[in-house]
């Protein structure tokens, strides 16, 4: 697969400069169907910018469409989806009783479809206690105060494996997060970084993801940093990416100090990207290069 | 042990102290964006120009810019202009201010200031994520924007 990007670029850049921005420059025309154990089901992965970009895009894309078509076929069967490993062992994680006392998530809120619809409207403000909260602050908050367990690291696999199973509960169902009400300051905060020219580089991510979407930059095919595919598998780290774990990869890319993952200043970034994508479906597990 | 501490602070003043003709990056004169002194005071080569523009570490200007004259370089980026006769466009000293930085050219530009070492929010200690450690150091010396410019000056059409 590599080898093919390769031959294929470099075909280009012999046939003539020209024509490499013209060939590659848009996101591919494809559809996302997805053979699962349950029939096939299609996903929106392209649709109108949600009113709250006007003036910045017309149309979101999935991520999905600017990979390669190997790596795109891949997502297209759970059975081909090296994601759907990590959504098992999420599964197995939900049903163990892992709680000091023996608790398992699966104790307290019965099978994972009761998580249904939740991944599409995350990041939110949560309604009792008016925090700002990612999908990983409401795992540890159960594994801490309802398990009695040392919170999870953010990243961890541990973690990642639930996000993943989290995720997949809403495959399917259009993204949808708030950006008024006790939304408000933390979708102005999240925005106020993506406009922000960070580094050394001094690149922010519009620079890259709304201002050039669709060119190369060097052998990587720019998308618009959606995150409705997250979790992703990425074929490069032969494992699951969380958000919060690419928006560092992003900023330290810039020759940055990075935030933390799950900081203040992420997860505010994270409501704000993935209200970029309301009108996107979730993806349950996506899978990039 | 004597010895090494002699040569490790030989090496480190070499690192914050500029030779004799070299203008710090601070002290750089831009005029309408063009600089019209050597940054290093020595000339150029384009050769150590042409592998400071396709390493990733360095310039990595095929990132972005697509150059013609190195077909075997792959993988070259369409973010910018080719820069293909550009030495028919621009003159040494607008190169060498483009090369330093392109914002006193470009107002706003994407293009990264490879000469430049203050102004930035939250800079950090190259690729690693992490704060830098004392003093930030250009992304090139003033020898290899010195080098990239000479290799600019050989893109003629
Ligand atoms: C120097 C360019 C650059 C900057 C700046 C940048 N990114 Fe990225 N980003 C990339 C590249 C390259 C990829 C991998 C290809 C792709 O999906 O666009 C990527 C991928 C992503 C993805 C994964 C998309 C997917 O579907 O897999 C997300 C999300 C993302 N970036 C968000 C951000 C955010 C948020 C910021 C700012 C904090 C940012 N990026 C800044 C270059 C950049
Ligand atoms: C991240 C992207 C990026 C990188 C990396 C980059 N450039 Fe640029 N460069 C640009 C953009 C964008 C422009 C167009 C100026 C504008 O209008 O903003 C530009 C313009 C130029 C121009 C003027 C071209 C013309 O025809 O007007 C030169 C010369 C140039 N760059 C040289 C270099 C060199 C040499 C390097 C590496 C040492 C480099 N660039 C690295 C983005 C980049």
């Amino acid at each position: 697969m590599m080898h093919r990007k390769f031959t294929s670029r470099l075909a280009a850049t012999a046939l003539g400069i020209a024509l490499s921005g013209a060939a590659f420059a848009e996101p591919v025309e494809d559809t996302l169907t997805i053979e699962t154990d349950d029939g096939e089901i299609t996903l929106v992965t392209q649709a109108p910018a949600p009113a709250h970009l006007e003036g910045a895009l017309k149309t979101i894309y999935s991520g999905w469409h600017f990979r390669e078509d190997d790596t795109r076929g891949m997502q297209k069967d759970d059975f081909d989806n090296p994601g759907m490993v990590f959504v098992d062992r999420g599964m197995d994680s939900w049903n163990a009783a892992q709680g000091a006392n023996g608790e398992s998530c699966a104790g307290c809120h019965q099978g994972p479809e009761s998580m249904a619809g939740l991944r599409a409207v995350m990041p939110r403000v949560d309604a009792k206690t008016g925090s700002l909260m990612i999908m990983e602050d409401y795992i540890n908050g159960c594994v801490t105060e309802r398990m009695g367990l040392e919170a999870w690291g953010v990243t961890s696999n541990k973690m990642k494996d639930m996000l993943a199973l989290i995720s997949m509960q809403s495959r399917g169902e259009v993204v949808n997060v708030a950006v008024d009400g006790p939304a408000a300051p933390f979708y102005e905060k999240g925005k106020e970084i993506y406009y922000t020219r960070y580094g050394q580089l001094e690149m922010s991510c519009a620079n890259c993801h709304e201002d050039n979407y669709g060119n190369f930059i060097r052998a990587d095919h720019l998308s618009q940093g959606q995150v409705s595919g997250f979790p992703v598998y990425r074929l490069k780290d032969a494992g699951l990416v969380s958000a919060q774990q690419r928006f560092v990869g992003c900023v330290r890319d810039t020759r940055a100090e990075t935030f933390k993952a799950g900081s203040d200043e992420f997860k505010a970034l994270e409501l704000y990207v993935a209200s970029r994508g309301n009108g996107l479906s979730v993806e349950g597990v996506g899978v990039r290069h | 042990m004597h010895r090494q501490l002699w040569l490790a602070s030989v090496v480190a003043l070499s690192a914050v102290t500029p030779a004799v003709s070299e203008t710090a990056p601070a002290a750089v004169a831009y005029e309408e964006g063009a600089v019209a002194q050597s940054l290093s005071g020595q000339p150029g080569d384009p050769e150590s120009g042409a592998k400071i523009m396709t390493t990733n570490a360095l310039g990595n200007c095929v990132a972005c810019h697509q150059i013609a004259a190195m077909p075997d370089v792959p993988f070259q980026g369409d973010i910018a202009p080719p820069l293909d006769g550009v030495a028919d466009r621009y003159d040494e000293a607008h190169l060498r201010g483009i090369v330093a930085n392109a914002k006193m050219t470009f107002d706003g530009t994407f293009m990264p200031a490879f000469y430049k070492t203050t102004g930035f929010v939250r800079p950090g200690n190259a690729y690693t994520g992490k704060a830098p450690e004392g003093e930030l150091a250009p992304i090139l010396t003033a020898q290899q924007i010195e080098d990239v410019v000479a290799y600019l000056l050989t893109l003629k059409e």
